[in-house]
């Protein structure tokens, strides 16, 4: 899934652009849950807001693979060896943000998405 | 003993008493797995289960039997072992193997005599008349009880160590008290001349009248009180109430009749192996004498307890009893008292003395030395046992004096001297009550332990009077170094400080913001992203410091998903909401208010074991629109989802219950009104009991608190849980401001110091100084940071908000309580069924 959004051509993205919400809506270093439409059907997202960092928007699954329960993004962000993760609030596996695989455990990892600003909107590549 | 027994055809074990030394045996017994390869019986003539007599005492100053037992009350039961509780043992049958007793005979194929002693009571006439007792077991405790209730003065006869905690227990009582000793001065065998003039003026000092030199000559009828006593020189003393404490005998009478070999002046005479002339029989603890000698003390009998197993086990180790030391130090209505091999320097000939007196702060210290000046063979201290550990160390491993002895007892500005953890030999003993070497500490750190609490656990080092807590802690920190271990104390990647240093550099500097500390003090390295370790515990720590809202947009990003939402989250990402019912006490409508919330949005409700209501379900939308309503009732959060102040359980107290001696519901809602909101390492509970029966196990807890007559108990660093440990007690009959004052320093010292996560307990162990230090700095204020301590928690409650009230006015704080940001929908995945009549997750 991740590996077919990565090989659409950014050009070409306008049309899978959903916008989401605006960025008075985020909440800095910390995480806000939303709906989005794939290819697969809707699906929860957890979005990520790190203002000032060289990436500053990520989102990852919202569903936690080892509880089962939909509170990714209620997780403590923060950073391990440098790589911005969250901590699932459940049972506290980190994952990492960039890629979403699990500190933990390498066989689980969550999906990820690509969001973006346009103006002061909030939108994700699907 | 023959090998024909068929397998389970057990050899048959009895013991006989079941006093703090024949429980020990116990204990090593069924440590080794002795029950396989013995039927065992113990028979004790006491109502109660083995407990512990050391600490006898504290049974007037709050403990009840069940908190002095020395193990729980189906340990016996559940290891297989039988006990016959009240039962007395009237006859050993040695030609047919068996003990006698008024409800039968019972065969034995080993014996063991664990009888302890009896308190001598001096053949004065008079000396059985009523309210002439002694003090040893707690039914003793529980006459002298009874028959203070109409005294006003006490006497003790004998001013020995058990004499002068009697007269504290008299003078507990509130009775005005006398000592009457024989001798010529208090405690003569552990003190000289000068020393025990010094004892007495403390002692007097404290409002308790010493007569030495007394011989009574008889008791009789009194003028203005119950008894006359009537001394040598014809002059009389009138007191209500006797105690005899005079010495004590060994309870011999079975091995007498038995015809076994008695000591000269009474005692079972044993070997090394604690085997008596008859080798089928062995005995130990006071009953027992050794080398001519009797111990009255706890530690030796442990060991003969030990040696005994070995001999009923034979294998592994061959251990024996090789004596004692009979070294002793103590704390006796809070005066000091320190006795060390040949005090009196009379057992070592052409001994020499050092000695050091001071009548203003009231110390004296003697060494004597070996006659070429190079051994310490004995020391004496009273008023400070601070250079204690220091003169066992080269007393007990036969160490070479420094080149300035004096040096040892001479005040000096940096407090007593300390000998280095170095300097110890391998085989040099660091907790005498576990009886455990240096060279134990150094193979529990060479197995894996890497702090003292890891210590403590391997090797029950300093868990016994805890004596030895300061030396442990140097030895183990010293081993831990010798090999190159750097304790990493670091918090986590983002700081390289520990919680104690981020929490002096947050106060000293006035830091307010994560974001400030981590670009001050974070490790290089760091993104300035912190993670889910340091985050939380500086939350914490700002909270204590400043106790802004935890909900304000710069503190948001710190708290675990429980703080963020003020709710606890369940295992399918729903909350719990528990809101505050201080001291559990709840009117009817407030109670008819919580079901109608929880019926409105089909919460599951229990009532938790801190005496308030749980409502289990709530979606996280909800959660505003709930608190909506509780608040609109009166009720306000209760913090069960931060590391904070829980609850303060109370029993009903003086208001209804016929044994309640204080209101104890009304000072359990002060306290938890009080604490509410502090922010803490952990969480952190109360509890308030209205009499000693202690219906709100208060024990169990962080803080506990429990009414007298006089007024309050303070106990601390209690836990319930997965560890559980009694909390202990800190001060007596304390007054309402006077405890509030000191719970509040407790509390502040405890946040201020203790690591992340670190409940009061833990804190307690790993603290150098342990109970005595917790005692130093919130009661008697060594470090002058009492006052420091009860403004900084005047902040903690100056600043106090329900953190509810504050989030639900504040339209931007509920922005994060949406479920989606772009669907008002609830979340489908959250699925429920229906249970006894309730709501649960699927
Ligand atoms: C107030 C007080 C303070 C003390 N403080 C200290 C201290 O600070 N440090 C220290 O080291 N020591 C202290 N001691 C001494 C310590 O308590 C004893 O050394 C220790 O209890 C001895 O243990 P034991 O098992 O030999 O005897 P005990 O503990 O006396 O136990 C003997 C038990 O055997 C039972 N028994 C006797 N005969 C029979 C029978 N025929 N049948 C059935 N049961 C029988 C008795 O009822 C008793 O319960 C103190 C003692 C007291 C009283």
């Amino acid at each position: 899934m991740s590996t077919a959004t990565a090989m659409k051509p950014e050009a070409e993205t306008d049309m899978s652009w959903q916008p989401l919400c605006t960025k008075a809506d985020l909440v800095e270093f910390s995480g806000i849950a939303a709906w989005i439409e794939t290819a697969e059907g809707p699906a929860q997202v957890a979005i990520f807001y790190l203002p000032g960092h060289d990436q500053e928007l990520y989102a990852v699954d919202h569903h936690d693979p080892f509880s089962n329960a939909n509170v990714v993004a209620r997780g403590i962000v923060g950073d391990i060896k440098g790589e911005p993760v969250v901590a699932s609030p459940i049972y506290k596996q980190h994952f990492r943000l960039k890629d979403g695989s699990c500190v933990e455990d390498d066989s689980v990892a969550l999906r990820t998405w690509k969001l973006s600003f346009k103006g002061d909107e909030v939108g994700i590549e699907v | 003993m023959t090998l024909s027994h068929s397998q389970d055809a057990k050899q048959k074990l009895i013991i006989i008493g079941n006093g703090m030394v024949g429980h020990h045996m116990v204990e090593q017994l069924i440590e080794r797995g002795a029950t396989e390869a013995y039927d065992i019986t113990v028979f004790g003539e006491e109502r109660h289960i083995a407990y512990d007599r050391v600490h006898l005492s504290e049974y007037f100053s709050g403990r009840d039997a069940e908190s002095l037992a020395l193990c729980a009350s189906d340990y016996y039961e559940t290891n297989g072992v039988t006990l016959r509780k009240q039962e007395c043992v009237t006859k050993i049958d040695r030609d047919a193997g068996e003990v006698v007793t008024e409800q039968g005979r019972y065969a034995y194929d080993r014996l063991v005599l664990a009888t302890g002693s009896y308190p001598f009571v001096p053949p004065i006439p008079g000396n059985d008349r009523a309210k002439c007792l002694v003090y040893r077991t707690l039914d003793d405790l529980d006459a002298i009880r009874e028959a203070a209730e109409d005294a006003t003065t006490g006497v003790v006869v004998g001013g020995g160590l058990l004499g002068l905690e009697a007269a504290n227990a008299l003078r507990g009582l509130n009775l005005d008290t006398a000592v009457v000793e024989f001798a010529p001065r208090l405690m003569p065998m552990q003190v000289d001349t000068e020393g025990g003039e010094l004892l007495r003026e403390k002692i007097e000092d404290l409002g308790v009248q010493v007569l030495t030199g007394r011989a009574t000559q008889e008791i009789v009828d009194g003028e203005a009180s119950f008894h006359r006593m009537v001394f040598q020189d014809e002059k009389v003393l009138e007191t209500d109430l006797i105690v005899f404490s005079a010495g004590i005998r060994p309870r011999d009478e079975l091995a007498r009749d038995c015809s076994l070999e008695m000591g000269e002046r009474g005692g079972v005479v044993v070997d090394d192996r604690c085997l008596t002339s008859d080798p089928s029989i062995l005995a130990i603890g006071e009953v027992a004498v050794w080398n001519n000698s009797i111990f009255g003390l706890v530690g030796p009998g442990y060991q003969m307890a030990k040696a005994a197993v070995a001999t009923l086990m034979p294998g592994e180790d061959a251990l024996t009893f090789s004596g004692a030391d009979m070294s002793t130090k103590l704390k006796l209505m809070g005066v000091d008292v320190g006795s060390i091999g040949d005090a009196h320097g009379d057992r070592t000939p052409g001994a020499k003395m050092f000695r050091y007196l001071d009548q203003i702060k009231q110390q004296y210290r003697k060494m004597v030395v070996s006659s070429d000046g190079k051994r310490l063979v004995g020391a004496m201290l009273v008023g400070d046992n601070s250079y204690y550990d220091t003169l066992m160390q080269y007393y007990d491993n036969g160490l070479e004096l420094p080149d300035d002895p004096a040096s040892l007892i001479l005040p000096s500005s940096e407090g007593a001297p300390t000998l280095g953890a170095d300097a110890l030999p391998e085989t040099a003993t660091i907790c005498s009550c576990h009886n455990v070497t240096k060279a134990d500490v150094c193979a529990s750190i060479d197995a894996g332990a890497t702090d003292l609490g890891a210590v403590k656990g391997d090797t029950k080092a300093s868990t016994g009077c805890g004596g030895c807590t300061a030396l442990l802690k140097s030895v183990v920190d010293h081993e831990l170094e010798a090999r190159g271990v750097e304790v990493d104390k670091s918090i986590c990647e983002h700081f390289a400080l520990t919680r104690q240093e981020i929490y002096d550099i947050v106060r000293v500097e006035g830091i307010k913001t994560f974001s400030e500390l981590i670009a001050k003090h974070g490790a290089s390295q760091s993104r300035g992203l912190g993670c889910d370790i340091c985050k939380p515990a500086v939350a914490s720590i700002l909270a204590s410091c400043f106790n802004e809202p935890i909900t304000d947009a710069s503190h948001i990003p710190l708290q675990d998903t429980n703080d963020t939402f003020m709710a606890n989250m369940q295992k399918n990402g729903t909350y719990s909401v528990v809101p505050r019912v201080p001291g559990g006490e709840i009117s009817p409508d407030k109670l008819i208010v919580l079901g109608q919330v929880a019926e409105k949005y089909k919460l599951y409700t229990k009532v938790t074991g801190g005496q308030r209501i749980d409502l289990f379900g709530a979606r996280l939308e909800d959660l505003p629109d709930i608190w909506g309503e509780l608040i609109a009732a009166g009720f306000e959060t209760g913090h069960a989802y931060g590391k904070s102040l829980r609850t303060v359980k109370s029993c009903v107290g003086s208001t209804w219950c016929r044994y309640g001696v204080q209101d104890s519901v009304g000072m359990a809602i002060k306290l938890e009104n009080r604490y509410k909101g502090l922010r803490s390492p952990h969480k952190i509970k109360f509890g308030v009991s209205g009499c000693t029966r202690e219906c709100a196990e208060a024990q169990s807890k962080d803080v506990g608190i429990i009414a007298t007559e006089n007024g309050w108990n303070l106990y601390v660093c209690g836990n319930g849980g997965m560890r559980p440990r009694h909390a202990e007690l800190l001060a007596t009959d304390m007054d309402e401001d006077t405890m509030i004052r000191t719970i509040d320093r407790f509390l502040m010292y405890y946040v201020r110091t203790a690591d992340r996560l670190q409940r009061t307990s833990v804190w307690r162990e790993n603290l150098e100084g342990g109970l005595d230090h917790i005692r130093d700095v919130v009661v008697d204020d060594s470090l002058g940071l009492g006052e420091e301590l009860e403004s900084q928690m005047q902040t903690v409650i100056d600043n106090y908000e329900c953190e509810w009230a504050n989030a639900i006015k504040d339209p931007e704080k509920l922005k994060r309580f949406r479920s989606f940001v772009n669907d008002a929908r609830p979340d489908p995945d959250i699925i429920m069924m229906s249970e006894r009549g309730q709501l649960r997750p699927a």
